[in-house]
């Protein structure tokens, strides 16, 4: 509302000054043209560094609480320190060359060098990406994501890995699947930018494939690879504490609406669709995994009802900006159904230990919310993509685009492949340098001791 | 003397306190524990994965009594600790030969 005001403003002082001097009409119109651009530029500028900071919230805290409510108490510490140490170390990388190697313009599959250092990043928007906010606003929103992305993996291996091998794997990991991940949906020249004419044109609102298909298989592949805790399944292992979980859970949810309306990249119509979007897939993935599990199991229970909201917000994160809310609705109900049935009997079935399910919820989420987005993305929500004469072009099924769901399984399929074989390489690296599984007897004396020689809780002390 | 330890239900253990406090006995030291006797445990469930809890959060009273007040003392603590269901717990007593004040060296029921 604000920068309306400003304009209105704007617009009076120069009515007034026009009749004073009616020979300035130009250089006044000037003025007025660039009052209602700085005035449009706060309201954005103002919603992308809120945004920014919600989804620094959802690893830390949010996800971090979420993880290490759900291992055991010897464990708690080492499991948020993976989520928080990703803040630092990841940012880090960011700034030296990562937001380049994203963003910059580039190959179909990589960023160039030409912002290294975040070179010329700066007050200046980027009219590539986003031509109301600071470029650096774009940098450091896009760093919340890159941040995000490989402490979601880390719920896969928990419990076992050791800390500076988990640092080494993910840093190597952004390099090898986040970056090109994010450059050919996102980044200028894309292989798969709908927006910059990609061959493979693939609706990926905010990061549906980018983040939560890259780091859910890369978790199987790592739970796989890495093999089960020692112990599991014969020994015990409760979550700790999900009153942890809990507000953790509670936290993605609201961290979510950074994450989802956020991507809009301004706040504008279209942020508020994506923000109420989200918040029905949530809530109706929480509704779908309590029913799912009261009619399994006979009792709906906290880390489901937190589980279904989850799963409903990593699936609906693809379509949140293309789909309208009754389609969040179904997206969510979906989520919390299928999810459950991943997590609590196909996975025993398979055998693996995806310990925290960070593949039963993104992975399995990421590709139904990629796929079902090809069938809900509407131009009713989104006309942002238009045809020579300016009319907004059909997106999905619902529009009468039936092919656009190929488009998707391909960028869906692409992003997999990109994980898997990226993790395989990232896991053999770090092997080179140092082993990544904890010894067992630092394994059974947990991760807080061994790793980080410190208790989460010292009741006596 | 005599050592009367008793495993109630962690819900009773104020009643307990109060109950004995009622007829005079004041010392006592309190445990958290766990356990069961023929009480089964519960099942508990997440996501998927089943967990049967056999050991169950119990609280052990344990106090040193002159053996002349051994019957008053089962018959409050049994009385409090009651609620006529599977769970409510047991109690044991032992003889006792001896108690030391380690303050003031005292000994016997004087030092209880």
């Amino acid at each position: 509302m604000s920068y309306r005001i400003v304009a209105l403003l704007a617009l009076c002082a120069s009515t007034l000054l026009s009749q004073q001097t009616p020979s300035g009409t130009e250089a006044e119109l000037n003025a007025l043209r660039a009052a209602v651009k700085a005035s449009q530029s706060a309201g954005d500028n103002a919603w992308m560094l809120m945004s920014s900071a919600l989804v620094l919230l959802m690893t830390g805290p949010g996800l971090a609480l979420f993880y290490s409510g759900l291992v055991r108490k010897k464990n708690v510490l080492g499991t948020m320190m993976q989520s928080f140490v990703m803040m630092a170390v990841i940012t880090l990388v960011w700034f030296v060359c990562g937001y380049s190697l994203a963003f910059g313009e580039g190959s179909r599959f990589l960023g160039g060098l030409q912002y290294l250092f975040l070179n010329g990043v700066g007050a200046e928007p980027n009219a590539d990406y986003a031509g109301t906010i600071p470029h650096q606003t774009f940098m450091v929103y896009q760093l919340m994501f890159a941040i995000i992305t490989p402490a979601l993996i880390a719920g896969a291996f928990a419990e076992r890995v050791r800390f500076g091998a988990m640092i080494l794997f993910c840093t190597l990991w952004t390099f090898i699947v986040y970056f090109p991940a994010a450059h050919m949906v996102w980044g200028k020249g894309g292989l798969l930018n709908a927006f910059q004419n990609g061959p493979i044109p693939v609706f990926d609102f905010a990061g549906g494939t980018v983040v939560h298909i890259t780091s859910g298989f890369s978790a199987l592949v790592c739970a796989i690879y890495l093999g089960k805790r020692k112990g599991y399944p014969v020994e015990p292992m409760k979550p700790h504490s999900l009153v942890l979980s809990f507000i953790g859970a509670c936290l993605l949810w609201v961290g979510w609406f950074g994450f989802n309306a956020g991507s809009a990249l301004a706040a504008s119509g279209l942020a508020t669709s994506a923000f109420v979007t989200t918040h029905f897939a949530s809530a109706a993935g929480a509704v779908s995994w309590m029913l799912a599990e009261r009619f399994r199991t006979g009792k709906a229970s906290a880390l489901g009802a937190i589980s279904g909201s989850v799963a409903g917000l990593a699936t609906v994160t693809q379509g949140a900006g293309f789909v309208a809310p009754y389609a969040g609705v179904v997206i969510g109900f979906i989520a919390g159904i299928v999810c459950f049935y991943m997590v609590t009997v196909a996975k025993n079935k398979l055998g693996y230990d995806d310990s925290l399910d960070a593949f039963g919820v993104h992975g399995v989420g990421g590709l139904m919310g990629c796929t079902l987005t090809g069938i809900f993305a509407t131009r009713t929500v989104n006309d942002a993509l238009k045809n020579a004469a300016g009319e907004p072009l059909a997106l999905g099924w619902v529009d009468g685009n039936t092919t656009q769901i190929l488009n998707q399984l391909a960028g869906a399929g692409i992003g997999i492949a990109l994980a898997v074989v990226g993790t395989l390489v990232c896991l053999k690296l770090t092997e080179l340098v140092t082993p990544i599984r904890m010894e067992v007897r630092e394994e059974t004396e947990g991760m807080d001791l061994t790793l980080h020689g410190e208790e989460g809780y010292n009741f006596e002390a | 003397m005599v050592k009367i330890e008793a495993i109630i239900q962690p819900f009773k253990l104020e009643e307990v306190k109060e109950a004995l406090k009622g007829i005079g006995i004041d010392g006592m030291t309190v445990t958290e524990v766990r356990g069961h006797g023929r009480q089964k445990g519960h099942k508990e469930m997440y996501r998927g994965r089943e967990y049967n809890v056999d050991l169950l959060p119990k609280i052990k009273i344990e106090m040193v009594v002159p053996s002349s007040r051994q019957e008053e003392v089962i018959r409050t603590l049994s009385a409090a600790a009651k609620t006529g269901k599977i769970g409510d717990g047991k109690i044991f007593v032992y003889e006792v030969v001896e108690a030391i004040r380690i303050r003031n060296d005292e000994r016997g029921e004087t030092a209880l």
